[in-house]
This record gives structure tokens, C-alpha cells and sequence, in this order.
């Protein structure tokens, strides 16, 4: 490139006018946000959402109160209490996940023997206050109850990898 | 009743009210809405959408912001210099506001149609600095002050490039009169002859008004938000009206001293169907709109860059301009008023 | 009525705030208070039909000169306490040299006299009514004492120069930019491919590699690390000692050396 025609692209801005013809045609492009409240995206059924403790088909929780989540929880989120129930078999009484604490790293979810701990898909639970972040055993069995379907054909979908 | 507005002076006095309220609400109102527009502007060119949810197209946006200001607390740091730390937002707002008096929106249609009007205006606007300068000081915060002391050399910095464009402008047309300025374009407006003097007036306001890509007195990367970092409520929201309002006012200077201020394009029949104020209120709408769209554009300025711009590059080139455009006007006789 | 009012609110508030000035103890607040005299000042100017001069006074003093000022005073790291001692001190001399500038103020007002035919020397007068006070003091400035005033403008611009000349150092390790340069740059310039060995890493190829030119082609000649630079440097070893070149600017494979 000369000089000459140097100079005069300098002065005539000939980068501004290019950068701004760029914006302009972005100006009339059509736009590639989705409209969040009313339109989502795809999640994986790996995503890591809330948490949701899940039930077998006859009704029992499949918890069996050996605590390898709350072991494995970086973030001691997980707080677990138990003993024998009347029939003898092991469950717990207190199953508390400070939500506040989570990081979502779904390895309570990897830890679980039984399956019984899982995220869901799950990620519009934001809350007025901090307190309903504290879930205990009867929010975790509320929420698999509610997304029990979603949760089998995720875990359904997945099985292949694992 | 044309009687009791023009002979009493009660009348005199409401007179001027009314005409304040007729200059100030739409102006108001004008600030809110830039809000809007430039959120929804800079969007659509980062290809999003912006606030659509309050009302229809986001029009309420504007207002439920306004609520939400209103309603937050106010933070008064404990080291901070009360008196002035609230002063200052004051200062910036009413400047802002003041300086429309000598705009004249049509024919003779100013509040106050003065012979000094641009060099009213020139002082009003050198006048912002000291909101933010007071403003960066009395927060007692390092962040603010960096803002204020930066804010401060740049606005001296431009002001001195501004003032030449505004000499060369003013050597075409032999009056100081704004109403004067705009008539002077009757034929061709400044901004084709002045074509150089025009871009330069454009780039010193947006280093004047501390807007993208000079907003380095608020550059979030590095001062967290600049001089009003300790600001919070009501006083940070008349900071920001000021703001708004001084480009809505930088975008009026530059429909007023080159885009021919109320005059139509061509003096011919579909244009001149259209009243004065509204080709005033569509070309300060396309500066501010150009103002936005440089903003999406291009990346901030590094300090030294652009004192180096306004020093090195603008003051010599509007220097030379104006010297050249003194002589040529002095050479083929369009000099105005040479004789008297 | 209504402007021997105003006048009076303007000088009032004029003087309390040149008052203030000097008896504020915060150095910010007197600036702020010089700024309210100087806008009192313009008022008065205003009101005296001098529109122009108004206006001046508020861009220059307000507008730039007082930014300046406190620009600086907002940077000044002041001691009260300290300041405060040398008062008593001071005080007689600061008083005597004050009664001094009084009487000498008051000798020089009570035998002042107007000449009577100030009123004929026709440029001191604007010519006709039409005529603004804009146009007049431009007759003045500009047509009839240009001389005096060009060379008034000339010693303030020597002035500055020598500030700048007096100030302005070469710091040696100061690294310059030149936009031109920078622009002139190309690919070629600041980017080098290179066949990597599979496994080998940069480690084999001599460290971490950099165009030798890249820094030299964009700086100015001379600045702080360039190959000039440093040739210059070898010849005074001393000052090579003190500063450290960045291997990485260097050449190839200095990191072998």
C-alpha cells in the first residue's frame, strides 16, 4: 500500500466508516437472542439443576442413608441423619441440602449407589429469601415426586455413556 | 390575553414559566426514553433484543427504572464531604438543563434569544466538569477521584478544539447569535463546506459529553464506574439524566452549528410542510442515534491516546482550519460584517 | 430598581465570596468559593451590558483556569495543623505588607482622575448603538492596538514553551509509540510459522519464540529495548548494568547464549 493511499484512508477514517457499516448491517440482522421467559433453550440431560431426592415406582424412597454424597459434597452442603426404620430397614430421618452452599458439581449425584439423589433439569427456583434455600428431606421428595418423569427419561437417555 | 402575557410583568413571569415547561418536559421526557433507545439500539447491533418485557416494545422501561432509583436508598460514604458529595449531581443536572434556554427551536424560538448564545453555551458546557470533579473529590474514594481528575483533563483538553471549530463556524457567519448561526445556512448547510470541522466537532463532543469511546472518567474496566462509583438513589440518577441530557444537548449544538438547526434540507415544498422544531428534533435525533451507534462500534480509548488526539491531532488541524477558512473567506469577499 | 437589586445581590455575594476564599480552611472550598466570586463577577459584568466579557470571564476562569486550580489543590496533600502554626508568626508581616497595599489602594483611588475628553477618543466608544460590545472590544483588540496585543499573545507562548522546555525530560527507559509504525505493521512482520517437531514443544526451537523484528518495526527508533537501542547500550556498559533487556525481544535463541 503506498503511502499516499495510506494517508488518505487515515484521513478520510476509512477504519471508523468500516466499523461502523459493520454494526449498522448487525442493526438490521435478525436477532439471535431467544425471548428467555416464554422461549428456552435445549438442555443437555446431563444439566445439573436443582437437586430432587426420587422415589421407586411402588412408592419407597430410594435412599438408603449411606451417606457417600454427604462424603463427597466439596461443598458440605448435604447434612444427613439415620436410623433403622420400624421394619428394620435403613432410612434417613434428616436429609437437608443448603442450596446456598451448592456448587452443582453432581457429585452426589455420581456417589448415589441407588440413584436416589439427582439434579434435575430444574433452574428456576430462585426464592425471596434465603430460607427456602435450605431444602429438607420433604422439598427434595416433593421435587422428585414432581419431576419424576423428566428424571427417568434423563437418566434413560444418559445410561449409554455411563 | 396576548396582552396580560406581553405588557405585565406577573404575565411576563409565566410566560417564561410555561416556556421553561415547554423546552424541559419534552427534554425530560427525551432523557428517559434515550435510555431505552440506546439499550434497544446497542442491542439490535450486538444483535439481542433489549427490554421488551415492560409494556409493549419495552415501553415502559424507562419509567420502571425510574421507580426503582427512586426507591433505592441513598449511600452517603462517612468520609465523604456531604455537603458538596450532594451538591454535585445537582450541579451536573441543572447544567445540563439550563444550557436549552438560548436554543432556539425555529424562527426566533428561544427562551432567551441572546447575542452571545454560543459563547453561552461554550461556558455552560465547560461547566460540567465541575459536577464531576466535585463530584469524584467529595466521595473520598479513589476510584471516584481517578474518575473526577480524568474527566477533568479530558473536558479542558476538547474544550480548546471545540472552541476553534466553534471560531471557524462563527468566521462564516459574523454573529454569535445562534438564531443568526442557523439563518447563515440558509443555502448550504456547514456541515458540507465544514465538512472536516464537522467530523472534529463530533468526535470532541463525545470526548465532551465522556461517551464511548472517551468514557474513560466512568470506564467500568479499570474505575468501576468512575466518579459516581459511591453514588446510589436519586443522586445517581440525576447524575445519569445529566448525562443524557448534556448529549441530547451536544446533539442539539451540532444540528444548530452544522446540520442547519430548524431549516429543512431543501427550501422546497414537501420539506418546508414540516414545522422548525420538528427538523430540530429529527436531526438531534440522528446525532444522538450516530452517538449510540459509535458507542456499539468501537472499543475505548487508552488515556494517552486520547490526549494525543485532541492535543496532537485536533488542536493543530482546527487551528490550521480555521486560519484557512479565514482567508479564504477574507480572499473571494464572504467575509460578514468585514467593513463595519 | 429591579437591576440596582440584582446589583447589589451580585456584589454582595461577591465579596463575601472573595471573603471566603481567603478564610476557608479546606483549600478545595476556597476554590469552589473563587468560582462563585468569579460567576458574581460575570453577573456584573452582565448587568453592566458587557455580555461578552461575561461570558469570557466564565469559559476562561471558571471553565479552565479554576479546573486547573483545583485540579491541582484536590492533588496537594496539606497539612492544617502544620499550616496553622506559622500563623502568629506571620501574622505583623502579613499585616504591615497588607496596610501598605491599602493605603497605597486608597492614595491611588482618591487622586484619580478621568480624563475629560475620554468621551472624544473615538475607538473607546462603540460607534453606533446597533453595534454590539462584542463587535467593540473587537475593534479595539483587533484593530487598534493588534500590535500590543499580538505581542502580549507572544509572550505568553514563550512563556508556555519555556514551561514545557524547562519540564520536559527524556526518560531513557521511556518506551515511545508511533502510531504510523504501528499501523505499517503486517502479518508478516508479527507473526512467524514454524514446523514444530512432534513432542519437541517450543523448548527445542530455543525457548519461547517471538519475531526478532516485531517490537522494532512498531516502536520508535531509539525507544527503550529496540535494536538501536540497544547497540547504543553496549557502548556505555554502565548503562546497561542498571536496566534489564527483555530476553524475549531479543534475538533467536538468545536463551542458548
Amino acid at each position: 500500500m503506498g503511502t499516499l493511499s495510506k494517508a488518505a484512508r487515515s484521513m478520510l477514517l476509512s477504519e471508523l466508516v468500516t466499523g461502523m457499516s459493520v454494526t449498522l448491517k448487525a442493526f438490521f440482522k435478525p436477532k439471535a437472542t431467544i425471548n428467555y421467559p416464554y422461549e428456552k433453550g435445549v438442555l443437555s440431560p446431563r444439566f445439573r439443576g436443582e437437586h430432587a431426592l426420587r422415589r421407586y415406582p411402588n412408592g419407597e424412597e430410594r435412599c438408603i442413608a449411606c451417606k457417600l454424597c454427604e462424603a463427597t459434597c466439596p461443598a458440605e452442603a448435604i447434612t444427613i441423619e439415620a436410623e433403622p426404620r420400624d421394619d428394620g430397614s435403613r432410612r434417613t430421618t434428616r436429609y437437608d441440602i443448603d442450596m446456598t452452599k451448592c456448587i452443582y458439581c453432581g457429585l452426589c449425584e455420581e456417589a448415589c449407589p441407588v440413584d436416589a439423589i439427582v439434579e434435575g433439569p430444574n433452574y428456576e427456583f430462585a426464592t425471596e429469601t434465603r430460607e427456602e434455600l435450605m431444602y429438607n428431606k420433604d422439598k427434595l421428595l416433593a421435587n422428585g415426586d414432581r419431576w419424576e418423569s423428566v428424571l427417568a427419561r434423563r437418566l434413560e437417555l444418559d445410561a449409554p455413556y455411563r | 390575553m396576548a396582552d396580560f402575557f406581553f405588557h405585565t410583568t406577573p404575565g411576563q413571569l409565566l410566560l417564561i414559566v410555561l416556556e421553561t415547561l415547554a423546552v424541559l418536559v419534552p427534554l425530560l421526557l427525551g432523557v428517559a426514553y434515550l435510555t431505552l433507545a440506546e439499550r434497544k439500539v446497542m442491542a439490535a447491533m450486538q444483535l439481542r433484543k433489549g427490554p421488551n418485557v415492560n409494556g409493549p416494545f419495552g415501553v415502559l422501561q424507562a419509567f420502571a427504572d425510574a421507580i426503582k432509583m427512586l426507591t433505592k436508598e441513598t449511600v452517603i460514604p462517612s468520609g465523604a464531604n456531604r455537603m458538596l458529595f450532594l451538591f454535585a449531581p445537582f450541579l451536573t443536572f441543572s447544567l445540563a438543563m439550563v444550557a436549552w434556554a438560548v436554543i432556539p427551536t425555529g424562527n426566533g424560538l428561544a427562551i432567551a434569544n441572546i447575542n452571545v448564545g454560543v459563547l453561552y453555551l461554550l461556558a455552560i458546557s465547560s461547566l460540567g466538569v465541575y459536577g464531576i470533579l466535585i463530584a469524584g473529590w467529595a466521595s473520598n474514594s479513589k476510584y471516584a477521584f481517578l474518575g473526577g481528575l480524568r474527566s477533568a483533563a479530558q473536558m479542558v483538553s476538547y474544550e480548546v478544539s471545540i472552541g476553534l471549530v466553534i471560531v471557524s463556524v462563527l468566521l462564516a457567519v459574523g454573529s454569535l447569535n445562534l438564531n443568526d448561526i442557523v439563518l447563515a445556512q440558509r443555502n448550504v448547510w456547514f456541515c458540507l463546506p465544514m465538512f472536516p470541522m464537522f467530523i472534529v466537532f463530533f468526535i470532541s463532543a463525545l470526548a465532551e459529553t465522556n461517551r464511548a469511546p472517551f468514557d474513560l472518567p466512568e470506564g467500568e474496566s479499570e474505575l468501576v464506574a468512575g466518579f459516581f462509583v459511591e453514588y446510589s438513589a436519586l443522586a445517581f440518577g440525576l447524575f445519569f439524566l445529566g448525562e443524557y441530557a448534556n448529549m441530547f444537548l451536544m446533539s442539539g449544538m451540532v444540528s444548530i452549528l452544522f446540520l442547519g438547526g430548524w431549516l429543512p434540507p431543501l427550501g422546497i415544498a414537501p420539506f418546508t410542510w414540516i414545522p422548525g422544531p420538528l427538523w430540530l428534533i429529527a436531526k438531534i435525533l440522528f446525532c444522538l442515534f450516530v452517538f449510540i451507534w459509535v458507542r456499539a462500534t468501537f472499543p475505548r480509548y487508552r488515556y494517552d491516546q486520547l490526549m494525543r488526539l485532541g492535543w496532537k491531532v485536533f488542536l493543530p488541524f482546527s487551528l490550521a482550519w480555521m486560519v484557512l477558512s479565514a482567508g479564504f473567506l477574507m480572499v473571494t469577499g464572504l467575509l460578514p460584517g468585514g467593513a463595519g | 430598581m429591579m437591576t440596582q437589586i440584582v446589583f447589589y445581590v451580585f456584589a454582595a455575594v461577591l465579596v463575601l465570596s472573595a471573603t471566603m476564599v481567603v478564610c476557608a480552611r479546606n483549600p478545595v472550598h476556597s476554590v469552589l468559593f473563587l468560582i462563585l466570586a468569579f460567576f458574581n463577577a460575570a453577573g456584573l459584568f452582565l448587568i453592566a451590558g458587557a455580555e461578552f466579557l461575561a461570558m469570557t470571564l466564565v469559559i476562561v476562569y471558571v471553565g479552565a483556569v479554576a479546573v486547573l486550580f483545583l485540579f491541582v489543590v484536590m492533588m496537594l496533600d496539606v497539612n492544617f495543623a502544620q499550616m496553622r502554626e506559622g500563623v502568629q508568626r506571620y501574622a505583623p508581616i502579613g499585616g504591615v505588607v497588607g496596610g501598605v497595599l491599602l493605603v497605597e489602594l486608597i492614595m491611588a483611588f482618591t487622586h484619580w482622575r478621568v480624563a475629560s475628553n475620554i468621551g472624544q477618543i473615538r475607538h473607546l466608544v462603540p460607534s453606533s448603538p446597533e453595534r454590539t460590545n462584542t463587535a467593540a472590544l473587537g475593534d479595539v483588540l483587533y484593530t487598534h492596538y493588534i500590535f500590543l496585543f499580538q505581542s502580549c499573545a507572544l509572550v505568553l507562548l514563550v512563556a508556555m514553551i519555556g514551561a514545557i522546555v524547562l519540564t520536559l525530560r527524556d526518560r531513557p527507559t521511556g518506551r515511545r509509540q508511533d502510531i504510523d509504525r504501528q499501523h505499517d505493521r503486517t502479518p508478516a512482520d508479527s507473526l512467524e510459522m514454524l514446523q514444530v517437531p512432534l513432542g519437541a514443544g517450543v523448548a527445542a526451537q530455543g525457548g519461547f519464540l517471538r519475531p526478532h523484528t516485531s517490537y522494532d518495526v512498531a516502536s520508535v527508533p531509539g525507544s527503550y529495548g529496540t535494536e538501536a537501542w540497544r547497540e547504543q547500550g553496549e557502548e556505555e556498559e554502565t548503562q546497561t548494568a542498571l536496566v534489564i533487556i527483555p530476553p524475549a525481544a531479543g534475538t533467536k535463541g538468545q536463551d542458548d547464549a
